[in-house]
Formats: structure tokens, C-alpha cells, sequence
């Protein structure tokens, strides 16, 4: 790719993430819904995104398969320059299973709208569970856990499960979970999407500060306000990018 | 590996009930199949400890063997009876057969005074039988030569009979009858004990010619007990006592037996028999229970999988590998099964401890079962868990998170 004409690179720096042509159909026998619709998209290390777009644009589904945790029907896809998959009409080139359980495990923190805690399971063992498959010693694993307790504001709610905490305060346990492996990039479909405006903005906060400590966020969502805090906006209408554009709040833009 | 096992754990914990039902066919396998193991080590030990009372040096000249099968039996229906003429041809002509005597068996009712028993096994031997059959005379003296010769009605009673009919009376010198006939008691047996649940001391020993003389000898089946000299020379006293025996019965050189002779081995033969028919059907019933246990175990894991289908999807979407989820499923599901191994178990041990407590039979469960425990555990935790683990492992992160 060096030398050509879209050569992602940036003062010299390997992109993050790499995506070319990237498509995703869902074959529902009858019809087809085309989901992503070649997505073309670079994003370099600590960027603040936001992805924008209307209901059904396809904004989780280009999250799902930045995180790995689905795969395009076609198209290539890079992650810190490693190929994660290559789909064309001929062939398909993939990382096995648990190369991609790695690579979520240990790059790619998640933090979702309906928050997906384990139920029944304190904030520290939940906060702990992706220390467990990255095989991480009980004594460190507790340790680090708390430490993203501790930084998320919740050292005193370690012991609690997550139906004894409020709304904001389980999406702060997921958000320390998300980063308690230290991830290359954190990816937020609607963290606030079920959260009160003042909530929003205590989670808001805490993303700009792991933003401001090195981090790289992509997060969606439908309040602009919300995406405002972020120094890039990629809106997304009916499967491909319809605008991309820098906010003016990032210094490198 | 401690983290599978405390997250399986607490899975089961949530569920306690449901896994303790789930657990109950494999605990009723265990339990079955280990109280019947406890029951047949009881029966062992006592069946050890009473054929003993045989002596491996004595033989049983018989008409049939003591076990064979249904048509040889029929066969063996249809020879000819010895005659007690048989004893005399033996010893005049044996090198190895140090003991010898008759014994003819007959059920009979005894009485003295006012006191009574039915069906008493009177046997009719020869003064030799104390010595064949290992047995002691506590007080008086055995049978003789000359009571035998002389078709005295004389008798040796055992343990039993004498606590029923002569408590508290020394029963030596006193009449008793035996089927309404009057028999001078001249010594009494130490006790034996009981064997297969059958008492053995509910007996009575008359010179073989007065029972032939009392209840006629025709159509009358006699056995011939011999010791040989040495307990080394049994199989040559066989050999021998069977060329007697040819001889006696007139047989040709080509026809084959037509009588058999049984010996200590012969009863183990046939005890084995038995209890591998016991364990047989001990295993039979286990292993129907295991599956039924296994499949409900299955059943519940599959149930399982689908209620923590969005479980699976966020611990997918952390990073778990198909693996991971597989064996935290399958530990789930050996840990149903090591739940029911362990009702089972502990439940038989209880009912095996029970038994030898309040009856005679030494049951336990032998050590080895503990062994055979775990690997049931593991065979029926993987076999029937394999499946939802592999269903779990198998989900889409996607469609898992998603799932409602
Ligand atoms: N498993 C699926 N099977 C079929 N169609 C699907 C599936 N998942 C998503 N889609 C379709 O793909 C399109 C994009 O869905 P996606 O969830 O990415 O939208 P979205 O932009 O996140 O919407 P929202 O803002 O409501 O969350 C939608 O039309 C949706 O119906
Ligand atoms: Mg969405």
C-alpha cells in the first residue's frame, strides 16, 4: 500500500485501524439488507470518534466489526497492521476464533448501552473477568481491578452487585472494565443511551479523561452534544460514510 | 483451573435445587450399585469365613455335581443311587482317604417333652464325620463304630436343637424323639454359626443305618464325604476315589461318569455364580439410573446454555475462547454429576454401615469405589455435558449479546 495515492499513514504512524470496502449484507432469504456498504475508514492511534447517523444506519454494526466481534462479508480489514480479514468474491482470508477472542481480550475494550454486566457477580469480579482470559495471577488481577474501581470513582461500590448499583454507576463499572486491560482503543455503542443528561455527562467526563490519558475512544451516538466532545465526527447514512469531519477541539487535526 | 471451578460453582449455587434434582438419577445409580457392592463384600467375607468349615482337603462323592447346568441335571436325575455299600468299597480299596463316612440328609421334627422343632436336617453318617466336617463335640461324645453298626438310635445334636429343646438341662443320657422315635442324646456339637442366612446348627447327627433302617433306603441319595490324608494329596485322593468309583459302578472304559465328585471349590463356583449374577444386575440397574442421570444432566446444561446465552456473549465479547466457554460448561456439568456421586455415595456408605450394624453381614464399601466414583464423574460429566458445552462454545458473540 506504501506509495499509493490513499496511503493511511500519517506522520509516519501505522494506523490503528484500517478498514477497506468493508461490507456487511445480511441474507434474509428474500430480501437483502445491505448493513455496511464498503466502508472505507482510517483511524490512528488516541483519536476521539464519534459515529453518528440515524436508527438502522449501520452504526453498532461497524463497531461489532471493528471489535472483532463480527465479520464482514466483504472486504479488508487491519488492526495495528495485522490482517484480521480479508474477504473478496474468491477468497476469504480470517484470523481463527481465538486469535479474534485475543485481540477483543487484550486491544479492544467495550463498553455498552445496556451496560452487559454479569449479573449476580460483584463489580470487582466483573471488573476482573478480562484479567481471568488474559490468565492474569489472582493477586494482580485484584489489584489492577481496583485500581479501575478506584479511578472510575467507585472504591467504596467494589463489593456491590450490579442490580444494588444505579444506571451511571454500572455503566462506570463497564467503563473500568473496558479499560482495566489497558486496550488499545475503547469502543462505546450509546454508553449514555440509558442514562439521565447529568449522568451522561459524569460518564462523558470520565471518557475525556482516558481520551486525555492516551487512549483511543470511538464512540456512538444520537445527541450531538454528546458527540461533540469528541475531535472527529463520522456520520453514517444507510451503510456508508456521508461525512467525516474534524471538530477542532483535537490539537493534531 | 480454580477459576473454572469457583465459576462453575457459583453457577450451580444459583441454582441449588435444580442441580440437586438434576443430581438425583446419577446419586440413585451410585447408591444402587454401591449398596449391592457392600452387600456382596458382606457376603464374601462370611462365605469365606464359613466354607472354610468344609476343609479344602474334603471331597464329596454325589450322584451330580453341585453345579452344573439345567440339562446335566435332568441327566443326572436318572442315575442310580449309591448304595451305602459304596462307603465300605472305598475305604477297603483307598491309599489316600484317611476319612470317610456317608451322609445321608433327611428333614425331620424333633421333639423332647413339651418342646418341639420342625424341620431339623437329621443326617445320617459315620463316627468319621466329625473329623470330615471339622467340627467339635462339646460335650459327650461323637457317634462310634459299634452305634453305627449297631443301628443304634443314638444322636449328636447341634447347637440349636439343644437351646430349644434343653435349656437350662444337661441334655446327655436324655430321650428325644425324632419323627415320634426315641434317640438316646450322646453328645452335643459346638456351635457353627450360620451360612447364607441358613443356621447351621439346626441339626442332628444319627448313625447313617439307623436313618436308612427309619426311613427306608430305597430311592435314598447318599453322599460320601472323604479327607484325604494330607491336605497336598486331595487331587490324588480324587483321582483315586474316582477309578474306585468306576469300578464300583461297572463302568467301561468309554462310557463317562456317571456320579461326580464336589469339593470346597466346587461351592465357590457356584457362589461366584450367584453374586457375578447379583452384580450383574447391580451393574444393569447403576447404569440405567446413569443414564437417565446423565441425560437429565444434559438436559439441564442445555436449559443452562440458553438462559446464559447473553452471558456467553459478554464473556465472548471480553475475550473468553470457545474453550474457555466449553470447559466452564463442562466443569458445570462434572460438578452436577460429582454432586450426585457424592449423595450416592455417602448415602450407601450410610445404608452399607446400617446393615452391618444391625444384621451379621459385614457390608461395606470397599475403598475402591471412591476411585471408581470420580471416574464416573468424569465419564458422565464429559459424555453428557460435551454437547451444550460445545453449543455454548460454538455461539456467535453477536447473536449472543443480543439474545432476549
Ligand atoms: N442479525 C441481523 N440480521 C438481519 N439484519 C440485521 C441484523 N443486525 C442488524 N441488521 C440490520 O442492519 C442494519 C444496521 O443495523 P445496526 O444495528 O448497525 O443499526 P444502528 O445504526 O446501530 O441503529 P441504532 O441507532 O438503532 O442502534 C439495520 O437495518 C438492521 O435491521
Ligand atoms: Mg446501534
Amino acid at each position: 500500500m506504501t506509495g499509493s495515492p490513499d496511503d493511511p499513514r500519517r506522520n509516519g504512524q501505522d494506523p490503528l485501524i484500517h478498514f477497506t470496502g468493508v461490507t456487511k449484507t445480511y441474507d434474509m432469504g428474500k430480501e437483502q439488507i445491505h448493513a455496511l456498504q464498503g466502508i472505507n475508514l482510517v483511524i490512528m492511534p488516541n483519536e476521539y470518534i464519534s459515529i453518528m447517523g440515524p436508527s438502522g444506519s449501520g452504526k453498532s454494526t461497524l463497531m461489532n466489526i471493528i471489535g472483532c466481534l463480527d465479520t464482514p462479508t466483504a472486504g479488508r480489514y487491519e488492526f495495528e497492521g495485522e490482517l484480521v480479514c480479508d474477504v473478496t468474491s474468491e477468497t476469504v482470508t480470517r484470523m481463527d476464533d481465538d486469535a479474534l477472542a485475543g485481540i477483543r481480550n487484550r486491544k479492544i475494550g467495550f463498553v455498552f448501552q445496556t451496560f452487559n454486566l454479569l449479573a449476580r457477580t460483584s463489580a470487582l469480579r466483573n471488573v476482573e473477568l478480562p484479567l481471568v482470559y488474559a490468565g492474569v495471577s489472582r493477586k494482580d488481577r485484584a489489584v489492577r481491578a481496583r485500581r479501575a474501581l478506584d479511578q472510575v470513582g467507585l472504591a467504596d461500590r467494589v463489593d456491590h452487585k450490579p442490580s444494588e448499583l444505579s444506571g451511571g454507576q454500572k455503566q462506570r463499572v463497564a467503563i473500568a472494565r473496558a479499560m482495566v486491560t489497558s486496550p488499545a482503543i475503547i469502543l462505546a455503542d450509546e454508553p449514555t443511551g440509558n442514562l439521565d443528561s447529568t449522568t451522561s455527562r459524569e460518564i462523558m467526563a470520565l471518557l475525556d479523561q482516558i481520551h486525555a490519558e492516551g487512549n483511543t475512544i470511538i464512540l456512538v451516538t444520537h445527541e450531538p452534544d454528546i458527540a461533540a466532545h469528541a475531535h472527529r465526527i463520522i456520520t453514517i447514512l444507510d451503510g456508508q460514510v456521508d461525512r467525516d469531519e474534524q471538530t477542532g477541539l483535537g490539537k493534531t487535526a | 483451573m480454580i477459576e473454572v471451578l469457583r465459576i462453575a460453582g457459583s453457577a450451580l449455587w444459583a441454582h441449588k435445587f435444580r442441580a440437586f434434582l438434576t443430581t438425583l438419577g446419577i446419586a440413585i445409580g451410585i447408591f444402587t450399585v454401591g449398596v449391592v457392592m457392600a452387600i456382596i463384600e458382606g457376603l464374601n467375607q462370611s462365605f469365606a469365613d464359613q466354607i472354610s468349615h468344609l476343609g479344602s482337603d474334603v471331597l464329596y462323592v454325589d450322584k451330580r455335581a453341585w453345579f452344573q447346568g439345567r440339562d446335566s441335571w435332568i441327566n443326572a436325575r436318572q442315575r442310580k443311587n449309591f448304595g451305602i455299600d459304596a462307603v465300605e468299597y472305598i475305604s477297603a480299596r483307598s491309599e489316600y482317604v484317611s476319612h470317610i463316612s456317608p451322609r445321608i440328609f433327611q428333614r425331620a421334627s424333633v421333639k423332647y417333652r413339651d418342646k418341639s422343632l420342625e424341620r431339623v436336617a437329621v443326617m445320617g453318617v459315620h463316627s468319621d464325620m466329625v473329623v470330615i466336617a471339622g467340627q467339635e463335640v462339646e460335650l459327650g461324645r461323637f457317634l462310634s463304630t459299634i452305634d453305627t453298626q449297631h443301628r443304634k438310635n443314638v444322636v449328636v445334636i447341634g447347637a440349636a436343637v439343644r437351646e430349644n429343646l434343653f435349656e437350662n438341662i444337661d441334655p446327655i443320657g436324655r430321650r428325644m424323639s425324632i419323627n415320634g422315635r426315641k434317640f438316646l442324646v450322646i453328645g452335643v456339637l459346638e456351635e457353627q454359626g450360620s451360612m447364607l442366612g441358613r443356621n447351621l446348627d439346626n441339626m442332628a447327627y444319627v448313625p447313617a443305618e439307623t436313618l436308612l433302617k427309619m426311613f427306608g433306603s430305597r430311592r435314598r441319595n447318599i453322599t460320601i464325604a472323604l479327607k484325604a490324608s494330607e491336605p497336598y494329596l486331595v487331587e490324588e485322593a480324587k483321582e483315586e476315589v474316582e477309578g474306585i468309583m468306576r469300578r464300583y459302578r461297572k463302568l467301561r472304559p468309554n462310557q463317562p461318569n456317571d456320579f461326580a465328585i464336589n469339593q470346597q471349590s466346587s461351592l465357590q463356583e457356584l457362589y461366584d455364580n450367584a453374586t457375578g449374577m447379583l452384580w450383574m444386575v447391580a451393574v444393569g440397574i447403576g447404569s440405567i439410573a446413569l443414564i437417565v442421570g446423565g441425560v437429565g444432566v444434559m438436559n439441564i446444561m442445555l436449559v443452562t446454555v440458553t438462559e446464559r446465552t447473553s452471558e456467553i456473549g459478554i464473556r465472548k465479547s471480553l475475550g473468553a475462547t470457545r474453550s474457555t466457554i466449553r470447559w466452564q460448561f463442562l466443569v458445570e456439568s462434572m460438578a452436577v454429576s460429582a454432586l450426585g456421586v457424592l449423595i450416592g455415595f455417602l448415602s450407601a456408605y450410610w445404608v452399607a454401615d446400617f446393615i452391618q450394624k444391625s444384621t451379621p453381614l459385614a457390608a461395606r464399601i470397599p475403598p475402591t469405589w471412591l476411585g471408581l466414583g470420580i471416574g464416573v464423574v468424569v465419564v458422565v460429566g464429559l459424555i453428557f455435558g460435551l454437547w451444550p458445552a460445545t453449543k455454548a462454545a460454538r455461539l456467535d458473540p453477536i447473536e449472543a449479546l443480543r439474545y432476549e
